[in-house]
């Protein structure tokens, strides 16, 4: 597969270089809203609509600030953009499903602060991505990140009926399971490659 | 009433349940002879590695079980179950340590850790595998030749490092040995990286290179098949494992037949058969639905071929199961079946009061 092409772009972010299982990026949804399956899935989505939007931006400004000479604005302009596109889907969820909006809590507006989202777009300025790479890579990372949510978030709805011994409870069990999730994510590394 | 020609009672009529440990036990049965004819093949470091992991295993239940203050869990034999897996699935000269992490780490984390036998939602052996994976990437792809003539006399050099220490390079030993020709890969590394088939029959039998237990597929088929006749292991998982790994294979090696290797390669090569038999079998993390189970199935073969065709190793069995593993809650969500007699929810529009 060529390195350059959507697909093989898709495919990075989705599974080989999964933003959550072996980037480690964004961890903090990860952890915390993995507790049902319903809510993580929603969670993913939101954060892939976020990706898209923010990718897409990212791509225009950076080829504005690239034009003007103003590279050194890159950071906060992506935080910027960032930011706004939270706002839109906060605003959105808000008035379409306020119990999805309860449900989510403080990790909507912590989606701003996402570094897989922020990480997003500056992998993606500095690998030089064009327009259409730029959106298979959203796509990838937005559909990998939701997949190791949704994951999550079944095995520890399974677990919640387990006979956890002490030490187990909480975080513990969340940030193990994490672990085996991405020592199994390893057998991906070098995939197409 | 036990005079009388007719015995007359009520349902339900058991003539004798299925234990856990009755179970347990029967798998260990089918177990042994795998256990045996990798002995036979390897030679005493294998007998080694398994009495080493097996030990470890069961002493880490005892231990957890004291320090949770619990009943004690030993005697339903999963524990011995997960040492000999593991065991079976490590490299012949995998140091002895270093198997004793991986040991601890399978019962531990992979299994007290979530609560014990019923609540491990990964197969604790593959758990551990995979660590020693990742945290001795050398040993654990250090592969020895099977059949080497002082097999019974001599243990391979690095099964008795000393723990912590980094086990001695075998080509010396090797070379000592006087084995021509033999390159340190098994033929699934030969096939993805220099494309040399190996002999299907070689493989079958299970002659070849590879983890201590892995090689024979005819024997891991049969002792499967035993197992399978006394119900004790779900034939469908095995089947549809096998079944998605052949045909998925079968398609590439249409397309370019020099390139990837042939279905019959992928089924009796590698792990393959050793993890869709007693592996993606685990009662407790496979899928209890039955078109979960074919998903299931299907799932593990697929991202096996996927990994050993695309991916920068050449054996995938074991991310496979895992991910599969990861899969199963959802998989046992997204496919509840309906219940006798209930349509489909129709959505009727809510009429306010």
């Amino acid at each position: 597969m060529n390195p350059g092409s959507a697909t093989a772009i898709f495919l990075d972010a989705f599974l080989i270089n999964n933003f959550v299982l072996a980037m480690f990026l964004g961890i903090c949804p990860f952890l915390g809203v993995s507790g049902k399956v319903k809510t993580a899935g929603n969670m993913g989505m939101a954060v892939t609509f976020v990706m898209i939007v923010s990718s897409l931006c990212a791509f225009g400004i950076n080829k504005l600030l690239v034009r003007y000479d103003l590279e050194f604005l890159r950071l906060i302009c992506f935080i910027a953009v960032i930011a706004s596109a939270v706002q839109l889907v906060e605003m959105t969820i808000k008035k379409f499903s306020p119990a999805l909006f309860r449900a989510l809590g403080i990790f909507l507006p912590l989606i701003t602060t996402n570094c897989a989202i922020l990480g997003l777009a500056l992998f993606q300025t500095a690998r030089e991505y064009s327009l259409v790479q730029s959106i298979a890579f959203s796509l990838g990372a937005g559909a990998g990140f939701s997949l190791a949510l949704l994951l999550m978030a079944g095995l520890r709805e399974k677990l919640d009926l387990a006979d956890l011994p002490g030490v187990a409870r909480g975080a513990a069990l969340t940030l193990i399971l994490a672990g085996i999730l991405s020592l199994a994510f390893m057998g991906f590394a070098g995939l197409g490659g | 009433m036990t005079d009388s020609a007719v015995q007359l009672k009520t349902s339900p009529h058991l003539r004798g349940a299925h234990s856990v440990d009755k179970i347990m036990r029967h798998v260990v049965y089918a177990l042994l002879p795998i256990c045996l004819f990798s002995v036979y093949q390897f030679g005493l470091s294998v007998l080694a590695l398994i009495l080493c992991c097996t030990l470890v295993c069961v002493g880490t239940e005892d231990l957890f079980c004291r320090l949770n203050r619990r009943p004690g869990t030993v005697g339903d034999w999963s524990a011995v179950i997960t040492g000999i897996l593991l065991a079976l699935i490590l490299p012949p000269s995998f140091p002895l340590w270093m198997a004793a992490v991986a040991s601890f780490v399978s019962i531990g984390v992979g299994k007290l850790f979530f609560g014990g036998l019923g609540f491990n939602v990964f197969n604790p052996a593959l758990v551990g595998r995979a660590f020693a994976q990742a945290a001795f990437t050398v040993p654990i792809t250090t592969w020895t030749p099977a059949m080497v003539h002082v097999r019974f006399r001599e243990f391979i050099p690095s099964t008795f490092t000393f723990p912590f220490a980094i086990p001695p390079d075998l080509r010396p030993w090797m070379d000592g040995l006087a084995i021509d020709g033999f390159t340190g890969a098994t033929p699934l590394a030969l096939m993805k990286f220099d494309h040399i088939d190996t002999e299907a029959a070689e493989l079958f039998v299970g002659t070849v290179a590879g983890s201590a237990g892995e090689t024979s597929s005819l024997l891991i088929l049969l002792c499967g098949c035993y197992l399978a006749f006394r119900k004790m292991l779900n034939w469908k998982i095995v089947a549809s494992v096998l079944g998605s790994a052949a045909l998925f294979s079968w398609i590439f090696w249409l397309k370019s037949p020099e390139l990837y290797p042939t279905p019959l390669f992928t089924l009796t090569s590698g792990g393959l058969m050793l993890g869709a038999v007693f592996m993606a079998t685990d009662m407790v993390s496979s899928p209890v639905t039955p078109m979960g189970i074919v998903l299931y199935g299907i799932l593990i073969g697929v991202v096996t071929v996927m990994i050993r065709l695309f991916g920068g190793l050449n054996e995938g069995v074991m991310y496979a199961i895992l991910l599969a593993n990861a899969a199963t809650p959802l998989l046992n969500d997204l496919t509840q079946p309906r219940i006798y007699g209930a349509t489909r929810k129709r959505k009727r529009k809510e009429v306010k009061a």
